[in-house]
């Protein structure tokens, strides 16, 4: 059929008459063979996406099919490498065209030339089914990466190849289906990008993701296959907090998009991670992440696209049997690109000029997240982690109203703590977490049974702080009775030696769960033990002359994270210090 | 052979209809001759077939149904780029303006420019320093960022950026400077007084000016900063220079796109602004940067006027999630008479953190710069208590906090339009106000560093 352009608008144009084209259908379109995405679809027009720079395209150019949706090619090399919204390798890109971005630059996805060391675990005559691991190759030096039978197809091992080196099309497992026609089974696969991954059945998430930053593993923490929010003001440390998980948490893979964002940062992000050594394997953090670039001024329909990629190598990961953490920065700009498209085709707006598919675009983004029992049998999870960035900084905006529907973790970020330098600036009182109770037994078991007693009794003088400084910004501390002055001391500690955290201290950067719950320990303690030398009648001045407070708020630089025992000396010294009053 | 359109199907605003096109091309630019002979540009906006929108820069005044010829070029709207832009006056089309002829191009490129790929970006970490001390300690720029000014109408915006200009060249002797300068809807006074300033501080024969006055044609105004910032592309990566690249107004660029964007009949979104306002700032102010391989740099400071200082208002938020960092000027602060009226809880600068420290400035530089906002933004509590309570009421420690407030408005922020402070000075500067308080607010800072620079009101010298 010849499809040609008529219109151009923006990164969209339309076709005349009937097409042919399949909704979600992948395009070519014009001369440069542009990549775009079908759209929308009536008997008299067909639309399209187009996910490169439109300029200089003109009518009655070309536009073919390619008879399937938008795909992600799923195989080894996606560790340690960096991608545009569709999946479009940069560093080849840069190889063909520079520094700059030009169009029609045909790179493949991943290296098609480079040699895999494949260990090949079937045998001829096996039966496979869907999602079970024909080969293995290390992908990195940490990361074993699994070949697994695409989803959908099943059937008798015809044929196998020796253990060995194979390039990423070669074949090395035959397969014949029911049906008896042969599939040759090479190193990767594609998958629709817009399609979740299949699994066998959902899990029951009961384990924490750690990421070492205490306000999160303490106060508000997610689970593995959780779905957390992080909104916040320009300014507040979105990418920051990002930067962190992305860094400590305790994902064996790491998918980040930034999504509409600088390019300055990414730039941070793939200097900062190869130079990172991960504590736990000694290899650079680049071994288990993969990054999705797709910076501001890159076309916007990619950027809408960048998501979709985003999860499903992650899910493909996932299918392996590993957990994977994506960190998505921002999801903000993820909408606004949707409201951009929908505004050039004209559609009707909802609020803000958001489209009404918005809510349920976000929430099946969001539901992709989950632990899995996988098709071949193995645990794998997903946890999604997205940034926010509401406009003015008003929470009340459409994209965070309705990302909290479909979050089960809020992590706010606070203006006014981010201006008193106060990181991560997660504020105490606005945020929550659900899975609170799916974890207990997990904190219980792994790091302590009072861990969450500590948790209570820490938010419970939060809140109780946050109802006095009302009283304080009023009429000033003076006049509150010592008990009262205790509880606001005791609160500067947890605020300013707990909650607050230097990323760019050696210690503090990342801390165990141990030294957490020791820190807590700590802080109740004194917390307690003052007020029992107030019940004797000993005013509030003389305890916080001994300086105890202050020592609290530095034993998170002074104490080293393998050796938390240290802390038990601090509760040694409070009690001394304590009865050299009484 | 070129082929004329003899007249035209519809006027919108800027915006004319073109029916019957052989072969348009998107984003193409046109010529339209008029009756008369005056010739204007104008560029493809939207296609359907043979009917093609088109912009013209100049406006549409004048331009009937039937006395006009219109021809395609070809390509998009270019600009001629040589190394003869230095020095030079552009309208904002990006066509000289100073009556000194044609440039003669080695090159043309698309005034839309590429993204830079972000492998090839180098993060930038080199410290450029203003003199300023709010700046230089609290928001440090970095060579290679985009740092806005957010300002109000009638504050000192203006002053600052030409300071700026002025003493950042001081700093970089080995390399090559040059600045571009965009104006974009200003006032011809304003236009005049960055001319002067650059011509009081010899710097005018490395500035390339591109003018778009607020009586000009507004659509104009789109293309203002994308042939400033293609110029600045070219001398910084492929000519090597540090290009500061000053865009004053980013909120009259904003609102000619606003009405570009209503007459083309778009759906707004908030406050009128078209819904890809952030795509359209994000591919101006992502044309900051350093690029691997080339000794160049491109750094922008736009300054943009908050309507009503309101600094939630679409275009400087927008802006504030592109930028790295804002500079945010306060009006009670200039209106007390403090120059550079910078407001320091707002203001930040995201690239500081890499730029500064052993190697750059000096080992203490992060702990000054954090201790400082700390005690600022318990001093705007120690305010507000104070307003409630009076400032008799307040504890000792509180009291000492206002005082220091009060220092660090009138001795740390404010200084001479002429003054310039070196890093070490606006250091120790902040070092003497913090010995002010007492040891125990110092909580940001480990004791190892606070022995070697913490000294107590009673020792430090006395002031003045």
């Amino acid at each position: 059929m010849n499809n040609v352009i008529y219109g151009i608008n923006g990164p969209v144009i339309t076709v005349l008459g009937n097409t042919g084209l399949s909704m979600m259908e992948m395009v070519l379109v014009g001369n440069d063979r542009l990549v775009g995405e079908v759209i929308g679809i009536s008997d008299k027009e067909t639309t399209i996406q187009v996910y490169e720079n439109t300029t200089g395209l003109a009518p009655g150019e070309q536009v073919t099919g390619t008879g399937g949706p938008l795909s992600a090619t799923l195989g080894p090399g996606i560790l340690d490498n960096i991608f545009d919204g569709i999946e479009r390798p940069l560093k080849a890109i840069e190889a063909v065209s520079g520094d700059f971005i030009s169009r029609r630059v045909n790179v493949s996805v991943l290296d098609e030339q480079r040699e895999w060391d494949v260990t090949v675990c079937v045998k001829t005559g096996d039966q496979l089914s869907e999602g079970m691991v024909y080969a293995t190759c290390p992908e990195t030096q940490i990361i074993t990466h699994k070949c697994m039978v695409p989803p959908g197809l099943s059937g008798t091992v015809e044929a196998v190849r020796p253990d060995g080196k194979y390039r990423l099309n070669d074949t090395v497992v035959t397969l014949r289906d029911e049906k008896g026609v042969l599939h040759d089974l090479t190193l990767c696969q594609k998958w629709p990008i817009r399609k979740p991954r299949p699994t066998a059945r959902r899990l029951y998430a009961d384990a924490p993701l750690v990421t070492g930053q205490r306000v999160i593993d303490t106060l508000f923490p997610v689970a593995k296959g959780g779905t957390a929010a992080i909104p916040g003001g320009f300014g507040t440390g979105k990418t920051m907090t990002q930067h962190q998980l992305a860094k400590w948490c305790d994902a064996d893979i790491i998918i980040y998009i930034g999504c509409g964002e600088r390019g300055n940062e990414m730039s941070q992000v793939l200097e900062e991670f190869s130079g990172l050594i991960d504590p736990k394997s000694g290899r650079p953090m680049t071994d288990r992440t993969a990054l999705i670039a797709n910076t501001s001024n890159m076309p916007v329909a990619a950027r809408e696209a960048s998501i979709y990629t985003g999860i499903t190598l992650a899910e493909y990961y996932r299918d392996m049997g590993y957990h994977v953490a994506i960190m998505a920065d921002s999801t903000s700009r993820w909408a606004e690109a949707l409201r951009e498209i929908s505004g050039r085709l004209e559609e009707m707006p909802a609020e803000e000029g958001f489209p009404a598919y918005l809510p349920s675009r976000l929430s099946e983004f969001y539901e992709r997240a989950g632990l899995f029992e996988t098709l071949s049998g193995a645990a794998g999870s997903v946890t999604v982690i997205g940034a926010v960035s509401p406009q003015g900084s008003d929470f009340s905006e459409p994209v965070t109203q309705n990302t909290k529907r479909f979050t089960r973790c809020f992590w706010a970020l606070d203006k006014s703590l981010a201006y008193a330098r106060h990181y991560p600036a997660i504020n105490w009182m606005s945020s929550y977490s659900e899975y609170l109770d799916d974890l207990s037994d997990w904190y219980k078991k792994n790091v302590g049974e009072d861990f969450l007693d500590c948790r209570t009794r820490i938010t419970r003088i939060l809140q109780e702080e946050s109802k006095l400084m009302e009283i304080v910004r009023l009429i000033g501390a003076d006049v509150l009775p010592d008990d009262q002055k205790l509880v606001i001391e005791t609160a500067r500690v947890i605020r300013v030696g707990f909650l607050q955290q230097n990323a760019y201290h050696k210690d503090d950067t990342y801390v165990p769960l141990k030294k957490q719950l020791g820190m807590m320990r700590a802080i109740l303690h004194l917390h307690r033990s003052a007020r029992a030398v107030l019940a004797a009648g000993i005013p509030i001045s003389r305890i916080l002359e001994l300086g105890l407070f202050d020592k609290l708020i530095r034993m998170k630089y002074e104490v080293p994270n393998d050796n938390y025992e240290m802390l038990d000396g601090y509760i040694a010294d409070i009690d001394n210090a304590l009865t050299s009053l009484g | 052979m070129v082929i004329e359109y003899m007249g035209i199907k519809e006027i919108n605003g800027p915006l004319i209809v073109l029916d019957g096109v052989k072969n348009p091309s998107f984003e193409e630019t046109v010529v339209i001759r008029l009756e008369n002979g005056e010739e204007r540009t104008g560029r493809i906006v939207k296609i359907e077939g043979e009917r093609a929108v088109i912009q013209v820069f100049e406006g549409t005044h004048g331009v009937s149904l039937s006395n006009t010829r219109t021809r395609l070029t070809g390509h998009p709207v270019e600009m001629p780029l040589s190394s003869e832009l230095l020095g030079r006056i552009f309208d904002g089309a990006g066509r000289p303006a100073d009556g000194l002829g044609e440039i003669f191009p080695e090159k043309r490129r698309d005034i839309n420019g590429t993204p830079i790929n972000p492998v090839s970006r180098v993060y930038p970490r080199n410290f450029i320093s203003t003199g300023i001390s709010s700046i230089d300690c609290l928001m440090t720029l970095i060579r290679g960022q985009k740092l806005p000014i957010f300002s109000g109408s009638g504050m000192r915006h203006n002053e600052l950026a030409a300071q700026i200009v002025r003493q950042a060249k001081i700093a970089d002797k080995e390399a090559e400077f040059a600045i571009v300068f965009a104006a974009m809807g200003v006032k011809n006074d304003v236009a005049d007084y960055f001319r002067r300033s650059f011509e009081e501080s010899g710097v005018l024969s490395r500035v390339a000016m591109f003018l778009n006055f607020s009586n000009d044609p507004i659509i104009e105004r789109i293309l203002t900063p994308r042939c400033a910032l293609t110029a600045a592309e070219y001398l910084a990566f492929d000519r090597g220079m540090h290009i500061l690249v000053i865009m004053t107004d980013m909120t009259s660029y904003a609102e000619a796109l606003r009405e570009f964007s209503s007459s083309k009949g778009e759906i707004p979104g908030r406050k009128g602004y078209p819904g890809y306002l952030y795509s359209d700032l994000a591919s101006l102010y992502e044309r900051a940067g350093m690029i691997k391989g080339s000794g160049g740099s491109v750094t922008q400071i736009p300054i943009l006027t908050m309507p009503n200082d309101d600094i939630t208002h679409p275009v400087p938020d927008l802006t504030g999630y592109i930028t790295e960092g804002q500079i945010v000027l306060d009006r009670t602060l200039d209106n007390s008479g403090i120059y550079p009226p910078v407001s320091v809880l707002p203001s930040l600068s995201r690239l500081m953190k890499d730029g500064i420290g052993e190697g750059f400035t000096r080992a203490d530089h992060a702990d000054v710069a954090n201790q400082l906002f700390a005690c600022c933004a318990r001093v705007q509590e120690a305010r507000s208590l104070a307003s409630v309570i009076g400032e008799e009421e307040l504890s000792p420690n509180d009291k000492k906090l206002l005082e220091f407030g009060r220092m660090f408005d009138s001795r740390f922020i404010n200084q001479g339009y002429d003054e310039s402070r070196s890093i070490d000075q606006t250091l120790d500067l902040g070092w003497e106000l913090l010995s002010a308080l007492p040891r125990e607010e110092l909580d940001r800072i480990d004791d190892k560093t606070l022995e070697g620079h913490y000294k107590p009101a009673d020792e430090a010298p006395a002031d003045e």
